[in-house]
């Protein structure tokens, strides 16, 4: 059924390895910005999903999370009752910031020895993590004061209340929330989206400008071969990109890769698929490599920025937030930032390797659908 | 459909039916009809804008008509092309050839497109290659072939697969002439093993070439017959103004009595008369009369741009 297809797979090599440039065009750039990314990029973020568990159930306890709920800045999604929910939690995404009030809470805060608070924060996305910590400590502060002024008026002379705030030890979560870790993954995604998409457009769209899609369309082959045989390269390329964007990650920059790489793999290919997709779709809407030049350019920005890769889609209006689930770089650096840094499987990212796989094939559809016509 | 269009066979291998074809406010192909009989040379002639290759598209299957109807060996194209493609082949006046890859490489992914077994292949390119004088070159790549060689590479990758019908569009356009007499060999070979070749151009040189011969105008057939019929139906005699000053001699011509129509070809003037013999004199008279200086002037025989002058006027000429 696809006798044809291997006609364009050897064509396709050939032409790959007569051009000395492509080591360049496709390796060199690529690393080249996963180091500066590595080193340069760094800032910040908020609005948090936030597990509770009390295990104090005190009068105090329950004062803290009252102030932890009036500040709007955590949304408590789910209010636990064992320590097994929480991590849970954390690990399927569902919260974010886990906060533990361990037994004594009331007892210790009282005699001022310190009470216990113990925070736990996906650390995947550094930034997020790194500000609701910021407003973690500001909430607690103003507890403390507030208990302090209540103890006073009690018993003057005593020793202030105090809570002391432990970080909980997270080892395969990104517990320094450094803000590489959090951008390596997300890079790996982001540019193997401009790639492929830039090298599917540009790479059919030569065909017709140099007119062998013509002389192609006159011989029995069928559009699906011709498709396939332009995409499966740049499939087996962006996989390779993939890998090396990673290979740098562990090893210039020491990002933990605590997942499965088959699951890494899975995503990957599907997150290809969507691309390849996009770059075909593209493809057939310009006549000429500029057109698609420009197309391309109008696409990748907001792509890029409505990725999640840097500006948390959390923050974004509500119709932004829609467009975002068009978007396979979307659900690519769910897949990715969870496989590194939190070891996650598909039974956790099933619905983002559903997207992928839905976008990809519609995406694929409309090419071969559009493809006849786009000839005339 | 009148006599002349349909050729004198009655078994057609293409046969093309009230075909229109437009292109937002521009109708390229009007209500065409004609019929190829198998074997025949077939020529599509005209300035540029005329049609050419709105037909040759539609009857390789790529561009889909308005209207009409098309038959290549029986099958009908505007509804089956899949069908038609195995045993035709078209080669737009550019060819789609892979610059980056050696002659032999492009002859082997054409090859392989049309699926021929390997020997059938290495065969047929060899004695493609050889007949296009490229043997030596096999090793070159695509890019690196003059424009003439790229041209025959094209034809070379498009009879690959043994076409009953092969569509040529302007294929010689840009071909150098040694280059061009090979294209024309292989085509002539072509044609005794029974292939139809219809083909567009707009050299009127060429025209001479093809057992018929379609003028166009704005995507229309106004006359269609073979070169020499053709020729005889020119109404008038045609004379030939060899001067110093050929602008000079058509400008003094113009407007002479028993003139037709003047035409200037180079360092002469075709002058077609309404009688040869008599009006001969009467020029040479003129000319001297008017300052341009001796002239020589004899009969001729017309070419194929000469009648399509006589047909359209000066806007018929390429």
């Amino acid at each position: 059924m696809f006798e044809r297809l291997e006609a364009i797979l050897v064509k396709e090599f050939l032409e790959l390895r007569r051009d000395p440039w492509a080591i360049f065009r496709l390796i060199i750039p690529l690393a080249l910005q996963v180091i500066v990314y590595g080193y340069a990029a760094t800032f910040t973020v908020h609005h948090v999903a936030t597990a509770v568990l009390d295990l104090d159930n005190s009068e105090a306890s329950r004062s803290l999370i009252s102030h932890f709920l009036a500040t709007r800045r955590f949304d408590i999604v789910d209010f636990a009752d064992r320590q097994s929910t929480v991590t849970r939690d954390l690990d399927s995404g569902k919260a974010t910031l886990a906060i533990v009030i361990h037994a004594g809470f009331a007892r210790d805060l009282a005699s001022g020895r310190g009470a216990p608070l113990a925070v736990a924060v996906d650390g995947t996305n550094s930034n997020t993590a790194l500000i609701s910590l910021g407003y973690v400590g500001e909430i607690v502060s103003r507890f403390e004061a507030e208990e302090a002024a209540k103890a006073s008026t009690v018993k003057a002379g005593a020793a202030p209340p105090t809570v002391t705030v432990s970080l909980e030890e997270r080892p395969w979560f990104n517990s320094g929330l450094e803000d590489r870790w959090f951008f390596i993954p997300g890079v790996i995604g982001t540019l193997t989206l401009v790639q492929v998409v830039n090298l599917t457009s540009f790479a059919v769209v030569r065909e017709r400008e140099v007119g062998t899609l013509e002389q192609i369309m006159v011989s029995p082959i069928r559009p699906v071969e011709f498709i396939l045989g332009k995409t499966l390269p740049f499939f087996l390329i962006g996989l390779a990109d993939v890998a090396l964007v990673t290979l740098l990650g562990v090893l210039w920059f020491h990002i933990p890769f605590v997942g499965d790489p088959f699951v890494m793999l899975y995503g990957a290919s599907l997150f290809l698929l969507a691309t390849l997709g996009l770059g075909l779709l593209l493809s057939t809407f310009s006549r000429t490599q500029q057109q698609a030049f420009a197309l391309n350019f109008f696409l990748i920005n907001p792509i890029f920025i409505l990725s999640g890769f840097a500006f948390p889609i959390a923050a974004m209006p509500r119709f932004l937030q829609w467009l975002t689930f068009l978007n396979p770089l979307r659900y690519f650096l769910i897949v990715i930032r969870a496989v590194f840094l939190k070891g996650v499987g598909l039974s956790d990212l099933w619905q983002e390797f559903a997207a992928m796989a839905l976008l990809g094939v519609v995406m694929l559809g409309l090419s071969v659908l559009r493809f006849k016509k786009s000839l005339d | 459909m009148n006599r002349e269009m349909t050729g004198e066979s009655g078994e057609f291998a293409v046969r093309a039916e009230g075909l229109c074809r437009r292109f937002g406010a521009l109708q390229a192909v009007r209500d065409l009809s004609f019929a190829v009989a198998r074997g025949e040379i077939f020529g599509f002639v005209g300035p540029d804008g005329a049609g050419k290759t709105t037909i040759m598209r539609m009857l390789a299957g790529v561009l889909l008509p308005d209207k009409g109807e098309i038959f290549l060996e029986g099958i009908d194209v505007v509804a089956e092309p899949e069908r038609a493609k195995p045993i035709l082949s078209y080669m737009p006046q550019r060819f789609g050839l892979y610059e980056d890859l050696t002659v032999a490489e492009n002859i082997f992914f054409y090859g392989e497109l049309f699926e021929l077994p390997w020997r059938v292949r290495r065969a047929r390119a060899r004695q493609l290659l050889q007949a296009a004088g490229l043997l030596s070159f096999e090793r070159r790549l695509a890019g690196q072939l003059s424009g003439g060689m790229k041209q025959k590479l094209g034809l070379v990758c498009a009879l690959l697969h043994t076409p009953k019908v092969l569509l040529l569009d302007e294929p010689t356009t840009g071909v150098d002439p040694l280059s061009r007499r090979d294209f024309w060999a292989i085509l002539y070979n072509l044609r005794e093993s029974g292939v139809t070749i219809l083909f567009s151009t707009a050299y009127m040189d060429e025209a001479e070439r093809c057992s018929r011969l379609a003028l166009m105008h704005e995507g229309e057939i106004r006359l269609c017959d073979s070169p020499a019929r053709l020729k005889a139906a020119m109404p008038g005699a045609l004379l030939e103004v060899v001067s110093a000053d050929p602008r000079a001699a058509h400008k003094a011509l113009t407007g002479a009595p028993g003139v037709l129509g003047l035409l200037l070809m180079g360092d002469r003037v075709h002058v077609r008369v309404d009688n040869a013999l008599r009006r001969k004199g009467e020029l040479e008279a003129r000319l001297l009369g008017e300052g341009v200086g001796p002239a020589a002037i004899q009969p001729i025989e017309p070419g194929i741009e000469d009648v399509f002058v006589a047909l359209l006027g000066q806007e018929g000429a390429a």
